[in-house]
């Protein structure tokens, strides 16, 4: 499989990064030679066999529903380009 | 007195315990060494006055004989590791400036048992490389080179200021991370030991995530003992980390210099590629005769889906990291650059934060997940993981203790010789490592000898899971049995 120009603007902007019209076309090859490398993969039988969800099968950890380190609004938010009062600001949303 | 930098981290442990010389010394030669080697850019911050603060604290406690495993030796954290307070980037302008309040769990282990902290090391941006050329901060500068030859190499990568710094005798070790090969093929690069535990051997906790089933901590070390005793104090089970495992952390140290009598060496028939090089042939049969010698048995082995490995991971690790950095969008942390709304603002952050070979892995992982295509592309690799994973257990099960491989296809090469036109001739670098993450296993990187250009080789063991003992006692009979592999004379 490979993309075309449309698809490689539909996944920037899936990906939500910026692409420049002169980009896309590197861009575009890139992505085809990475698709063509996994190409592969196709002639792999893989009839009946679990696709990996665990690497190291354990049960899943469980913990209490409770507040483990609470209070540290000011921690959470220092690093913000962007805070009003513990808030994050952003651009307006809604009109 | 001999220069304090050129003891290994063993050495100075034992000699800080007599009190030969104290921490303050000792972190002083090294503050010394690293202010005085900025022309290899290993480090992106020094922290050099927390490190004297740090050795202060180590000398005291030494001197009430409270020292612990790992008192007053000073290390480099490779900058994917948060670290409270000191600036923590993943050698990307997306997260300049970004001061975590909190330390990852692997770092905070280091300082529980006494380590010094010499500063935040160069990287791969996102560890997303195999030559530190990827980096906002640029290129690490390998203190290797080609005999008579001046021309800059490349460190390998991602963890390249960590291998770097280790070679230079900047610090006694490094914090590194691996996720197709990023500890083992730098290491090799630079004639210094490196390990990727198993999965779950290590906490994952403030460390930045690129591809969470991959990634795993460890450490950068110029000898198997001291890398040991690092593994040993990084190590262990965090509740704030569900996929690390619950296990006892052993006294690997203990493995070094085991006996090879009654050891399976497993040699995988598919690891010998078509255009392998003489050099590195040699070197793989050159090891076998060694852990012959050393009293190991060799056994001829098959991993049928070897060559399928690296395919499935260039699906895998980038659909992981597309959702992994999904979250550097201008708001919480980190870069923001205006847009006229706020999905423009996060179009115009993200395509000024991130470089070229993220912005590449992000956009094919966002591919491959996208409606249509998931079943094709990342649910077929996931079952060819699941391959891979059973072709280990089936030589494992078959009594194989440990699996003897190259650890790359080729010694370090120059800065911008590789990749520049297609990004799979970089990619190929990982060849021989990245079965490994795929399979979640252990996997150490040892030096082995030298190219006939004189840059260092390396050999690679991949272990049972959490047998990462085997790899130490093995890893260190080919060291016994190797031509020791001088590190550079300063020129930088």
């Amino acid at each position: 499989m490979s993309v075309d120009q449309a698809t490689v603007k539909r996944i920037a902007h899936l990906a939500r990064i910026a692409v420049r019209d002169e980009e896309i076309g590197v861009l575009q090859g890139e992505l085809n030679a990475i698709l063509a490398f996994v190409e592969t993969l196709g002639e792999v039988d893989v009839e009946g066999v679990e696709p990996m969800t665990s690497v190291m099968p354990m049960p899943m950890k469980k913990r209490k529903d409770i507040v483990t380190e609470g209070n540290i609004a000011d921690l959470i938010t220092q690093n913000a380009p962007g805070t009003e009062d513990h808030f994050f600001v952003v651009p307006k949303v809604i009109e | 007195m001999t220069d304090l930098t050129d003891l290994t981290l063993a050495e100075a442990r034992d000699a800080l315990a007599r009190k030969d010389f104290s921490a303050v010394d000792l972190a002083k030669a090294h503050v010394g060494a690293v202010a005085a080697a900025r022309a290899l850019n290993c480090f992106i911050t020094e922290t050099p006055e927390q490190a004297l603060a740090q050795a202060a604290a180590s000398d005291a406690r030494l001197a009430k004989g409270e020292g612990g495993p790992l008192e007053g030796i000073p290390l480099g954290i490779k900058d994917l590791y948060c670290t409270k307070d000191v600036q923590t980037t993943a050698a990307s302008h997306i997260l300049e400036g970004f001061t975590p309040p909190y330390e990852s769990t692997v770092s905070a282990n280091l300082w529980r048992d006494g380590a010094v902290m010499l500063g935040k090391l160069n990287l791969d941006e996102f560890a997303m490389g195999s030559s530190n050329e990827t980096s906002y901060f640029g290129p690490v500068i390998s203190p290797w080179r080609r005999a008579g030859d001046p021309t800059p190499l490349v460190p390998g990568g991602s963890s390249g200021g960590s291998a770097a710094a280790v070679a230079a005798k900047l610090c006694f070790g490094a914090t590194a991370t691996d996720t197709g090969g990023s500890i083992r093929q730098p290491a090799a690069f630079t004639g210094t030991v490196g390990i990727k535990p198993t999965y779950g051997r290590c906490s994952r906790w403030g460390i930045v995530a690129f591809a969470s089933s991959l990634d795993q901590a460890g450490p950068i070390a110029r000898n198997v003992r001291d890398a040991a005793i690092l593994l040993r104090s990084m190590a262990g089970h965090d509740p704030k980390d569900t996929t690390s495992v619950d296990v006892p952390v052993p006294d690997y140290e203990a493995a070094v210099g085991g006996s090879l009598k009654g050891k399976k060496i497993g040699i995988p028939r598919e690891y010998r590629i078509d255009g392998i090089s003489a050099e590195i042939d040699g070197l793989w049969q050159q090891g076998i005769a060694w852990l012959k010698d050393a009293g190991a048995e060799i056994v001829e082995i098959t991993l049928p889906h070897t060559k399928y490995a690296l395919a499935a991971y260039y699906i895998v690790a980038p659909a992981e990291a597309s959702s992994n950095l999904a979250r550097y969008d201008g708001v919480r942390y980190g870069l923001r650059v205006p847009g006229k709304d706020i999905a423009d603002m996060y179009e115009q952050t993200r395509a000024a934060g991130f470089g070229k070979e993220v912005r590449r892995r992000i956009m094919i992982g966002t591919y491959v997940l996208s409606a249509g295509y998931y079943d094709a592309y990342y649910v077929r690799a996931q079952k060819i993981r699941t391959l891979i994973k059973r072709d280990f257990e089936t030589v494992f099960h078959d009594g194989i203790d440990a699996i003897l491989t190259p650890a790359t296809p080729s010694a370090a090469f120059g800065i911008g010789e590789k990749g520049s036109a297609d990004p799979i001739e970089m990619y190929l670098n990982d060849i021989f490592t990245v079965t490994v993450n795929m399979a979640g296993l252990p996997g150490i990187a040892v030096p082995a000898g030298l190219s006939s250009q004189g840059l260092p080789l390396g050999l690679q063991l991949i272990g049972r899971p959490f047998d990462e003992e085997t790899l130490f006692t093995v890893g260190a009979a080919i060291e016994a049995a190797a031509p020791k592999v001088e590190l550079p004379k300063r020129w930088w």
